[in-house]
């Protein structure tokens, strides 16, 4: 079995990674726990959906911290957009996510990983699954499809803990009226409101097998969350026939704060 | 970059650590054991499971895992170090050195300077020789006193403790020797050639 290619499905960097200073140009609140900080770079080199970027924070006695954070905005968007979710005993995220204010200023380089990569280039069918925040990096794939109107059939099946914890929630809902290529499945997995019709459990075989797309389609895959729920969707999509080559996947250790 | 921005209001966990010494710079000590990897875990089969030596392509030695299980075993006890910046101390595991295959294999040296480490799934990491030898890394298949789960790369990894971790390969599977050093997996996708935590090899270029 040959899984992984690195062509022509994936960016090589060749670029040295240099550490450069982003301000934060304005900041959207998504969710009670997340938000999107829009940044200006002075030298942005491009990327591709679904790679990430890593910012060090330097603390006022010279203390720094450095982490991952998944790329939200789309190649063609004038300005980068991170989205961080506020790990509550995570270092860094709870300043990115709560203390951070517009022009605040801290490094970042980037883009890093080529692999957990979709362009409108490689065509679809194109089937996301997401856990919480682990939406943004598919987002990123689903707003470029959508700046370069790719007619690529698409599928996005997105497990959030409750309807208030739905990252860009408004936004999906926008992309999926305006396109019959594309469709959007929630399941909340702690609180449904009143009168909701979608998935009201976590991600699991029989969910995959009865809303994901069938193995026969022979879908690009990217799954992105916990390592629970990639572990498990990734495995039971293998088990479901889907070509493990096809099926790529992006888990938020623990430790991603 | 000069003078980076100071973030007012970021103190940090900053906790006073007796183990700095043994943290790398921009690490930071889990004791979790996070997963990372880039496609789905391969369900073991140990009834065709094979560990391999080969001098590029040709075949050199091959083992079942019966026959790796009565190969001599070395425990270590080692500090890993991921590049996704966290660290874990003390971490216990069991397996065959490199030094004990190439004995096994009849082998009185490396038959190349550096190796290519294949991986079901098709992932691959490259690593020198000189990294690999006198005790410096093993196939390891026990992790903690129990055999290594799937997700964290059993039925057997690499162990290169002394880089950061993706060199130590998951569901490895081959050794492949080579005479001069070539980029693995994400090696190819801008990560460091080599990989060296303590001078925070992390890029292509650092």
């Amino acid at each position: 079995m040959r899984g992984i290619e690195t062509s022509p499905n994936t960016i090589v960097v060749s670029r040295r990674l240099e550490w450069q200073t982003a301000e934060v140009a304005e900041i959207v609140d998504e969710t009670p726990r997340t938000r999107s900080l829009i940044l200006n770079l002075p030298d942005w080199p491009g990327h591709g959906p679904g790679q990430h970027v890593d910012i060090r924070l330097t603390g006022e006695d010279g203390y720094r911290a450095q982490r991952s954070y998944s790329i939200a905005s789309a190649p063609e968007s004038p300005r980068l957009a991170v989205t961080i979710e506020r790990i509550d005993d995570g270092e860094v995220s709870p300043y990115l996510a709560s203390v951070v204010q517009p022009g605040d200023r801290f490094e970042l380089r980037g883009p890093i990983g080529g692999y957990f990569v979709w362009t409108a280039a490689l065509g679809g069918p194109l089937f996301l699954i997401a856990g919480g925040s682990g939406i943004v990096p598919l987002m990123a794939m689903l707003r470029h499809r959508a700046a370069v109107a790719s007619p690529v059939s698409t599928l996005l099946l997105y497990s959030s803990r409750s309807y208030e914890d739905i990252i860009y929630r408004e936004e999906l809902d926008r992309l999926a009226a305006a396109d019959d290529q594309l469709m959007v499945k929630h399941t909340l997995t702690r609180h449904q409101p009143i009168g909701w019709s979608g998935g009201n459990r976590r991600i699991d075989r029989e969910m995959l097998a009865a809303l994901g797309m069938p193995a026969i389609a022979r879908p690009r895959v990217f799954i992105c969350g916990p390592t629970q729920l990639v572990e498990f969707a990734a495995a039971s999509l293998i088990d479901l026939g889907h070509e493990p080559r096809l099926v790529k996947t992006e888990r938020f250790g623990p430790t991603g704060g | 970059m000069s003078e980076p921005p100071i973030s007012r209001g970021f103190f940090g966990r900053k906790r006073p650590d007796p183990n700095s010494a043994r943290v790398p710079p921009g690490q930071h000590l889990t004791r979790d054991f996070p997963v990372l990897s880039a496609g789905p875990t391969p369900v073991p089969d140990l009834a065709n499971w094979s560990f391999a030596l080969s001098d590029g392509d040709k075949p050199i030695a091959e083992w079942s895992w019966e026959e790796f299980g009565a190969l001599p075993q070395t425990e270590v006890k080692v500090d890993i170090h991921c590049v996704t910046t966290w660290s874990k101390l003390d971490t216990n595991w069991q397996g065959v050195t490199i030094d004990a295959l190439l004995e096994a294999a009849g082998l009185a040296e490396p038959p190349g300077a550096y190796a290519m480490i294949h991986c079901a799934g098709g992932y691959t990491t490259n690593v020198p020789l000189e990294d690999m030898l006198d005790g410096k890394a093993m196939v390891t298949t026990t992790y903690e006193g129990r055999p290594l789960a799937p997700e964290h790369g059993g039925p057997a990894r690499l162990l290169v403790p002394h880089l950061y971790f993706w060199k130590s390969a998951k569901w490895a599977e081959r050794i492949e020797f080579m005479d001069s050093d070539a980029p693995g997996f994400w090696e190819q996708l801008g990560y460091h050639i080599y990989g060296d935590p303590w001078r925070e090899q992390r890029y292509a270029g650092d």
